[in-house]
């Protein structure tokens, strides 16, 4: 760990050139989408907008050229993610797939999963879902139980996984399973690409506090994967899904969640702020300027191949506890009453995102496992 | 030039500035023989041009100098000094010989070659013989004016540290020129706000080693507090700040060129104020009483975050500048003004 690794990394000009065409693109495809779609951000779920974007080349815009991506640099991509979540895009079909699935096969996959995988993601034909927490290991990963068993050249999978997002409209899980029956906590552990229309897999929804359903239970009943199927080498996964947690933590929707409300509140308030207003939109700004900074620093730590998973907690846990502030300070700053149904444009932003901020510390890794990882790193534990 | 830089300041303090050394100024008269060593060091002329004499060095190659000055609670004016000479060098004046501060607020304007106005809360401005301020009005100048010339009412901050407010009636600059075309009025409170945000990120960086280092020591309950998860979560809490504060000073600095960028400078003092509140609170609450006692060293630390974070404008105070200029950009206007680095009516207001 160290404080030192947070420093500045300016997005090159050459990554900062695409900025103007993807505002352009978006300006153009977003145009008849209200800000209460737009609230959504990266749980927002569009097939077609992602397979234009695919068209476009900005997904898995990091990959090598000869799997459909683009050889573009990490701060490339950064530019198209952060113009995507600040003008509320629905990115979800094909965020995680362009955030971890697709970096991830590069790095383990075999030859024959980055031919089939790699240039399907790139053309957002091929959506992914991450299946980690169950039913009894939440924070606690390394307690999990769903299993992966050999049997002749298949392995039989049997198990539950939960809060999966998107598994039911996804194509494919990158799930962690135990592969070892006698191994305990983060040992005898191994991810497996899980071709989500096999027998025995049921996916069932499960709706959250808003009533809308982006995260499930997925029940596997010996469901049987190829040989092939295996990511990586047995017995690696935890080590292998410990590196990818960096890029989970510290991209710019660990901070953006709410970037809708913060526009919407900017406009709703006015160009005659009172001192109260003037001072709270002044200090998000500043956050916001700050934590941008922090996430770029991280990109760039992880461009060089570091693993800088206790900075990326802090991005996380600083960003996410930005995100949940805006909720509180837009109904703090203006006499608006959130409101589901009536009530004004800003209204229902504000009462969805005050609805969907809890999940914000919850979702890959919660503030007290980061908390933790940070202690960790300051040698307290 | 960053590394060699740091490694010769880190050495430098560490032998001027002991606790012991920091405590005897706070009372103590105006230590010459610590702004001697400082000064020979050559680090007040850092970032005056090298045609002036200076060592033509960037924000950027200093902002671990002035963190460190901020870490080692150094009880000199040395980051006004810097500041001071970096204007004066952009102004195309010759660098100050000897000590010298800067004047963030008050109200100055020259007239008929002579200046009157007050300067207020100048840091050593009651010990420090020069002082670089810039005059209001239509055609404002930097000067550099002698401070015994000017009747002074004393003052100190929380940490003790002399911030004197000085009245100029008829004095003649030292130095004047024109304040560069272009260039705010303001820029002495905007480039005290940042270095005080890199002195404040120092010393959280500072109060941090110290907290979890005695986390790891003090007993209680059979074991080290350090190991219980509610101090764990207090600690991650103060590294995060202080991880915000080291990242937006450095970002303040890196975009600092030839001249200050508003936007950056400005967020960093507001994090880095914020940051201050946060992590003072819970270096005091991990200490324990011990932390509280005038013979542990930790207050020299806090007490200087209770009172930089107020200093060359509040988080408030910049916050409501930089939210107004925020709602007048309006919704379209926000993410627009955040990728470039500016809001078009925060370059105008002044202080």
């Amino acid at each position: 760990m160290s404080i030192d690794q947070f420093t500045y990394s300016p997005i090159p000009p050459e990554a900062e050139a695409i900025r103007a065409e993807v505002r352009g693109f978006l300006a153009d495809a977003l145009a008849d989408v209200p800000p209460t779609r737009r609230a959504e951000s990266w749980m927002g779920f569009d097939a077609r907008f992602s397979r234009r974007l695919g068209e476009r080349g900005w997904i898995g815009m990091a990959l090598p050229k000869r799997y459909g991506g683009a050889d573009a640099s990490a701060f490339s991509r950064y530019v198209v993610i952060e113009e995507l979540l600040a003008a509320g895009a629905p990115v979800s079909a094909h965020w995680f797939a362009d955030r971890q699935s697709g970096p991830q096969i590069l790095h383990y996959g075999s030859d024959a999963q980055k031919d089939f995988h790699l240039p399907a993601i790139c053309r957002g034909e091929q959506f992914f879902c991450i299946g980690m927490s169950e039913p009894n290991s939440g924070s606690d990963l390394a307690s999990i139980k769903s299993s992966a068993r050999r049997a002749g050249d298949k392995w039989i999978v049997n198990g539950q996984k939960v809060w999966t997002t998107n598994a039911h409209r996804s194509h494919y899980m990158i799930a962690l399973l135990r592969t070892d029956p006698d191994s305990r906590r983060n040992e005898g552990l191994s991810q497996f690409i899980v071709d989500l229309s096999l027998p025995g897999i049921t996916i069932r929804p499960i709706k959250d506090l808003t009533g809308a359903s982006h995260f499930n239970e997925v029940f596997f009943d010996d469901v049987a994967l190829d040989a092939g199927a295996l990511v990586g080498t047995e017995g690696q996964g935890w080590a292998q899904v410990t590196a990818e947690l960096a890029f989970e933590r510290s991209g710019p929707e660990r901070f953006l969640s709410s970037i809708t409300l913060l526009q919407s509140l900017v406009g709703a308030i006015g160009t005659d702020p009172d001192a109260l207003q003037a001072r709270d939109i002044g200090r998000l700004t500043a956050r916001l300027v700050t934590l941008r900074q922090m996430s770029l620093a991280v990109t760039a730590q992880l461009a060089a191949g570091r693993n800088p998973a206790w900075e990326a907690s802090v991005v996380k846990e600083l960003g996410t506890t930005f995100e949940q502030d805006i909720p509180e300070l837009a109904e703090a700053l203006l006499d608006v009453a959130p409101a589901t149904r009536g009530g004004g444009e800003h209204a229902r932003v504000l009462a969805y995102l005050m609805q969907e901020a809890p999940s914000f510390s919850l979702r890959g890794g919660t503030r007290e496992i980061l908390r933790g990882i940070i202690a960790r790193g300051l040698g307290m534990r | 030039m960053r590394q060699m830089f740091d490694s010769t300041v880190e050495r430098l303090f560490a032998d001027l500035a002991s606790p012991a050394a920091v405590l005897a100024c706070e009372d103590g008269p105006w230590p010459q023989a610590m702004w001697t060593a400082v000064e020979e060091s050559g680090f007040p002329l850092a970032l005056a041009p090298e045609a002036l004499g200076g060592a033509g060095a960037s924000w950027a190659d200093v902002c671990g100098v002035i963190r460190l000055a901020g870490r080692f609670n150094l009880p000199l004016p040395l980051p006004e000094a810097m500041l001071a000479n970096w204007l004066l060098g952009a102004a195309g004046l010759a660098p100050a010989s000897g000590a010298v501060t800067v004047a963030g607020a008050g109200a100055l304007r020259l007239r008929d070659g002579v200046v009157s106005g007050e300067a207020l809360d100048v840091p050593w401005g009651d010990a420090v013989p020069l002082v670089v301020a810039v005059t209001g009005g239509a055609e404002p100048a930097v000067v550099l004016l002698p401070t015994g010339a000017a009747s002074r009412r004393e003052g100190a901050n929380v940490a003790a540290e002399s911030r004197a407010t000085l009245l100029f009636e008829g004095v003649a600059p030292v130095a004047q020129a024109p304040l560069p075309a272009g260039w705010p009025a303001d820029v002495l409170l905007l480039g005290g706000a940042m270095v005080r945000a890199a002195q404040i990120a120092g010393a959280l960086e500072g109060v941090l080693a110290l907290a979890t280092a005695y986390a790891g020591e003090r007993v209680q309950f059979g074991k080290p507090i350090g190991s219980f998860q509610a101090i764990q979560h207090q600690v991650a809490v103060l590294a995060e700040h202080a991880a915000a504060a080291v990242m937006a000073s450095e970002a303040a600095f890196a975009a600092a060129d030839t001249r200050i960028v508003r936007l950056q400078a400005i967020a960093a003092k507001i994090c880095a104020s914020e940051a201050a509140g946060i992590g003072a609170g819970v270096a005091h609450a991990v200490h324990g009483a011990i932390g509280f006692t005038h013979e542990h060293s930790l207050h020299l630390s806090t007490r200087r975050l209770w009172s930089w974070r107020s200093e060359f404008g509040s988080a408030s105070a910049w916050s409501q500048r930089l939210g107004r200029a925020v709602c007048a950009a309006g919704p379209e206007g926000f993410w627009p003004g955040v990728t470039d680095g500016r809001f078009d009516t925060l370059q105008e207001q002044r202080a």
